[in-house]
């Protein structure tokens, strides 16, 4: 006869269970009730206050991808935070982007790291970008019923393909839907505005640094049109979050290069407050 | 002569304990030491795609020595209980003690039941500190015990004699070419007394390096950098004898 094995302190049969390196499938075998999506919500009636994250925009370029996103949380007409971190790191190289609710989406994206990090230590090699990209969509489609009561995220999701050797860039809907973006790509409530401003900013051979300029551009323009998106705080030194990854990895821009990069956009807009002026023909 | 129906629990314990010990006394040896900047793990080892060292967590590696399948599990296992830990409190959270005191309850579990044949696996959980005062290492042997080593711990094997060789050698304070020096040596050095040359393709090596500015420590050293921190005169860090085509 055997002890029972969850009163000895031991490792449950759960633990041990070969089979799968996905950290999802794992909880959701032995602990479903902390997964953010079986969370069963009472019926409510009216709209739930939570701050709302914003705008996250993308662009590649020859040899990778920059990932920005700006720093303002709403909640109705109040700005509930000024200097939210939208943009984060999943891995070596990929980055995720998420407007939506915020709370919500800081906590998908910890266990969208985790469950990299974790498919890499039990199998012994990272997943391939398409891999990492689905895995997101699932994540994303598990929200779905939250989303239907007015707690959506939508993450932009871009990463660095080591097989292809190009920057690569996918946009989600709220079930989940995948799509892969070519060029520029942008998300949240000042998406429209930003991919207007980044339609005739963009071609595909900018440098590294014209790939950050051009993205801090964009979230200008999206923040110059949409009351839930924020510009660069220059007396708060609160800058957009630019990411950038390429063949080196991950790379967060620090303070002082993305200050740069705003003081010098903010110095042309005194001369020319809606950017620079495109050709008509 | 018919069999006999009785076993006293002593006779079967001691024949349980006696086949893990063979069990792992078959597989080959693995070093850990401490070095200046970590804990190294040695270990010889021919396959590429099985490995004998693994990252845990953070600043937390596992070693093993005996069956595959059975210390796979158990490394599968460990690393499942430290993301779960990590995600539900947070990363700081995870530590090696933790997790060498569940491996300890379920190798113990697996030891007394009658049931269940014994697991052929000696373990060994690392974690590097902030300082070498920091650094722990525990050994879990088959039947579920927990043992704090210090500077040197071999498994599998001839582990006693290269234990015994170890402890007469090993120094505080060892660079990592140094140390992997050590450990080699250590490796070669048969049953018999012989020593016997251990190529740089037969050998598993990894770290757990503090000074690593990432917040994963664990690193495999693996091609060029092993060839370079195995020759005199090698780098004494790992960071030195990295070669930026070599990053993985």
């Amino acid at each position: 006869m055997e002890a029972n094995p969850r009163s000895t302190g031991r490792l449950p049969a759960a633990f041990l269970t070969p089979g799968s390196s996905s950290f999802m499938d794992f909880l959701s075998e032995h602990q479903p009730a902390i997964l953010p999506g079986n969370r069963q919500l009472p019926p409510m009636k009216g709209v739930i206050e939570a701050p709302h994250g914003t705008t996250i925009v993308a662009a590649t370029f020859p040899g990778g991808v920059v990932l920005a996103g700006d720093r303002r949380a709403t909640m109705g007409n109040m700005i509930a935070q000024r200097d939210i971190e939208k943009v984060f790191p999943a891995d070596e190289y990929s980055a995720v982007g998420i407007a939506g609710t915020a709370g919500l989406a800081v906590e998908m994206v910890k266990l969208f790291q985790l469950e990299l990090e974790h498919f890499e230590k039990v199998e012994g090699a990272t997943l391939s970008l398409e891999g990492k990209a689905n895995r997101l969509s699932t994540m994303i489609r598990s929200n779905l019923g939250m989303a239907m009561q007015g707690l959506a995220v939508v993450p932009l999701f871009a990463g660095y393909d080591v097989d292809r050797e190009k920057g690569r860039i996918f946009s989600y809907d709220v079930t989940g839907g995948r799509s892969e973006e070519h060029g520029f790509a942008a998300t949240g409530s000042g998406s429209i505005f930003a991919r207007g401003a980044m339609k005739k900013l963009y071609s595909k051979d900018l440098t590294e640094d014209q790939a950050t300029t051009l993205v801090v551009q964009a979230l200008y323009d999206a923040a110059d049109d949409d009351s839930a998106t924020g510009g660069p705080d220059v007396a708060r030194r609160i800058y957009p979050i630019v990411t950038v990854i390429t063949a080196d990895g991950f790379r967060r821009l620090t303070d002082d290069e993305s200050s740069e990069i705003a003081r010098s956009i903010l110095e042309r807009r005194l001369e020319q407050p809606d950017g620079p002026r495109a050709a008509l023909l | 002569m018919s069999t006999p129906f009785y076993v006293s629990p002593q006779q079967a314990m001691a024949d349980r304990a006696e086949y893990a010990r063979k069990g792992i006394a078959r597989g080959r040896s693995l070093v850990v030491l401490q070095f200046a900047d970590g804990i190294v793990f040695v270990g010889e080892n021919p396959s590429r795609a099985l490995h004998k060292f693994s990252e845990i967590y953070d600043r937390i590696g596992f070693a093993a020595a005996g069956k595959y399948n059975e210390y796979e599990n158990l490394r599968i296992g460990g690393v499942r209980y430290a993301d779960l830990r990590g995600y539900t409190y947070d990363r700081d959270d995870v530590t090696a003690r933790g997790l060498a005191n569940v491996y300890a309850q379920t190798l113990g579990t697996i030891f007394s039941s009658a049931a269940e044949k014994p697991y052929e696996v000696e373990l060994v959980v690392a974690e590097v500190g902030e300082t070498p005062e920091g650094d722990q290492i525990y050994r879990l042997p088959h039947d579920g015990s927990i043992v704090d080593e210090h500077g040197s711990v071999a498994v599998g094997g001839n582990a006693e004699q290269i234990s015994t060789y170890l402890d007469q050698q090993h120094q505080e304070g060892m660079s990592l070419a140094e140390a992997l020096k050590l450990a080699v040596q250590a490796l070669s050095r048969d049953t018999n007394g012989t020593e016997r040359e251990i190529p740089a393709e037969r050998l598993e090596v990894a770290v757990l390096d503090r000074t690593r500015p990432q917040q994963r420590k664990f690193k495999r050293i693996t091609g060029r950098q092993l060839g370079r921190l195995l020759e005199d005169g090698g780098a004494s860090t790992a960071a030195e004898a990295e070669d930026p085509e070599d990053e993985e």
